[in-house]
């Protein structure tokens, strides 16, 4: 409860300085909007539907992304962690891609895909697809070999040795690096949108700011501060305490 | 021998990728507006920096996420300092901090517009924002962990409160700040490059937009490889630093 209080203080304290001090006409209003302005705002696009449709288009965006990118770091990751010779072949090639922001590649999705879903999802899936690669690869690497003999000594063909062995005994450290490559996809979303993507939470951020509506920016800065607020509790404790099929004794 | 063999593999492998893409671009089954031919992209690269054109926009970029970065390093250490060795701080700045941190770093781009203009100053501030999170909660970390042990310590040698933070806090703090760090120059790298599309600012980013509206695909990907070339060269450089700053570590943990 003390924690509680502490930490709702200093918001608290901000907020009713920030009222009292536009209301006394003491911030400008032009960048400043007041806070009850800002909740009249967020109220107002919450009902015509603005917000809700435009967090659609960037979690939808954000999601799809990240679907791609779980998809294909997982299945490249597995193959490169069976054969360490291939991952010595190829990885440099991965690697001289790696340090590529994700942003600068926007002109030319938008080239390839133009306007829409389709460019801000590329995106999302390069951005998110080298944590989930890296850490797949160092999951199967260390996999109990003994696990790998069995599967061996049972003649299981590559298939059932991917969906009984391997995944489950990679699934808790590659949890991880999926953990972050969700984080990381709904913040390349927004980066799309602000940069040029006509779509979503940051586009209708952009256009508030163009059009001097400050306290629909407010709003829409504070929406999203809470969806990422929540997503991340939320992945806290969904894999906070998740640990493969075959236990944490398995895992190096 | 086998390393040689190796080394040699994951070459040839990169080289029979773009010698595919080159053939493939040249005998036009790929189009070469989405997709020039390597040897475009390279001799466009290669253009660029014999004319000298490619300075001018890569100084402007690496002046602006280095300023936004060295502030944020600097005010998230301190910050992260102030508040790991003080419990009250810490449970008063800590929920709001908790709220701040996911907040995507480009979505304060509308905001410093608002209040800065397009100038250096808001690529710069919003540079400082969205890498200020990693050093922070490093610095944070690194200040919070020190071991019971070490405090002992200083109390066994009665070292006053500034001995005690300069020859325990700080080192203790120190690897954890600088991973930090590390994280937060790859973000300026990023922010840079969302500012200057957003805010048409002269740089690397821009460029690559210009060469789109006007389908200069040689020109995009040359700017595209240029980036991945200053994103490679700024980690490797704090990698060194990294190495020399904590050289008193002996082999890395």
């Amino acid at each position: 409860m003390r924690r509680i209080l502490r930490g709702a203080a200093i918001p608290v304290a901000i907020l009713l300085l920030w009222e009292s001090g536009s209301r006394a006409g003491l911030l400008p209003m032009d960048t400043l909007s007041r806070p009850s302005d800002v909740a009249a705002a967020f109220a107002h696009a919450l009902a015509d539907g603005s917000i809700p449709l435009a967090t659609w288009q960037t979690v939808q965006a954000a999601l799809l992304g990240f679907a791609i990118a779980a998809a294909t770091g997982v299945l490249a990751g597995v193959i490169l962690g069976l054969s360490p010779v291939l991952e010595r072949t190829v990885g440099p090639s991965i690697e001289a891609l790696r340090p590529v922001p994700a942003v600068a590649l926007t002109p030319l999705t938008l080239l390839l895909f133009g306007f829409g879903l389709r460019m801000e999802a590329a995106i999302v899936a390069f951005a998110c697809v080298w944590p989930v690669l890296l850490v797949t690869v160092a999951a199967v690497r260390g996999i109990e070999p003994r696990l790998l003999e069995v599967a061996q000594a049972l003649r299981l063909s590559f298939p059932s040795r991917l969906r009984k062995i391997i995944l489950p005994a990679a699934l808790g450290r590659v949890l991880v690096g999926l953990r972050v490559a969700l984080s990381i996809s709904l913040i390349v979303a927004v980066t799309v949108e602000i940069v040029m993507n006509p779509r979503g939470l940051g586009y209708g951020m952009i256009v508030a700011s163009q059009s001097l509506k400050p306290d629909l920016m407010y709003a829409q800065l504070l929406w999203l501060g809470f969806l990422g607020w929540g997503l991340n509790a939320m992945l806290t404790r969904v894999f906070g305490r998740w640990h493969g099929a075959f236990g944490p004794g398995v895992q190096p | 021998m086998k390393r040689l063999l190796e080394a040699s593999g994951a070459v040839l492998f990169a080289a029979g990728l773009l010698l595919l893409w080159q053939i493939l671009a040249e005998r036009e089954l790929i189009s070469p507006v989405f997709f020039p031919s390597p040897s475009r992209t390279l001799g466009e690269l290669w253009h660029q920096v014999v004319q000298g054109l490619i300075w001018a926009p890569l100084v402007a970029t690496g002046y602006r996420m280095f300023c936004g970065w060295a502030l944020a390093s600097l005010a998230g250490a301190a910050v992260g300092a102030a508040i790991g060795l003080s419990r009250a701080a810490r449970e008063y700045l800590e929920p709001l901090l908790e709220f701040l941190r996911p907040l995507p770093a480009s979505a304060v781009v509308p905001v410093a517009i608002l209040f800065l203009g397009f100038s250096n100053a808001m690529t710069i501030a919003v540079i400082a924002f969205g890498a200020i999170w990693p050093v922070l909660l490093g610095s944070l970390h690194g200040f919070v962990s020190i071991e019971p042990q070490l405090a002992d310590v200083a109390a066994a040698l009665k070292l006053t409160r500034a001995q005690a933070f300069a020859k325990i806090a700080v080192p203790n703090a120190l690897p954890d700040i600088l991973a930090g760090a590390r994280v937060g120059l790859a973000i300026s790298l990023i922010l840079a490059v969302v500012t200057e599309m957003q805010a048409s600012q002269t740089g690397l980013g821009q460029n690559i937009l210009l060469a789109q509206r006007s389908f200069r695909s040689p020109e995009l990907y040359a700017g595209v490889v240029t980036l991945g070339i200053v994103g490679f060269a700024i980690n490797h450089a704090i990698v060194v630093l990294e190495r020399r700053l904590l050289r008193w570590r002996g082999a890395p943990a």
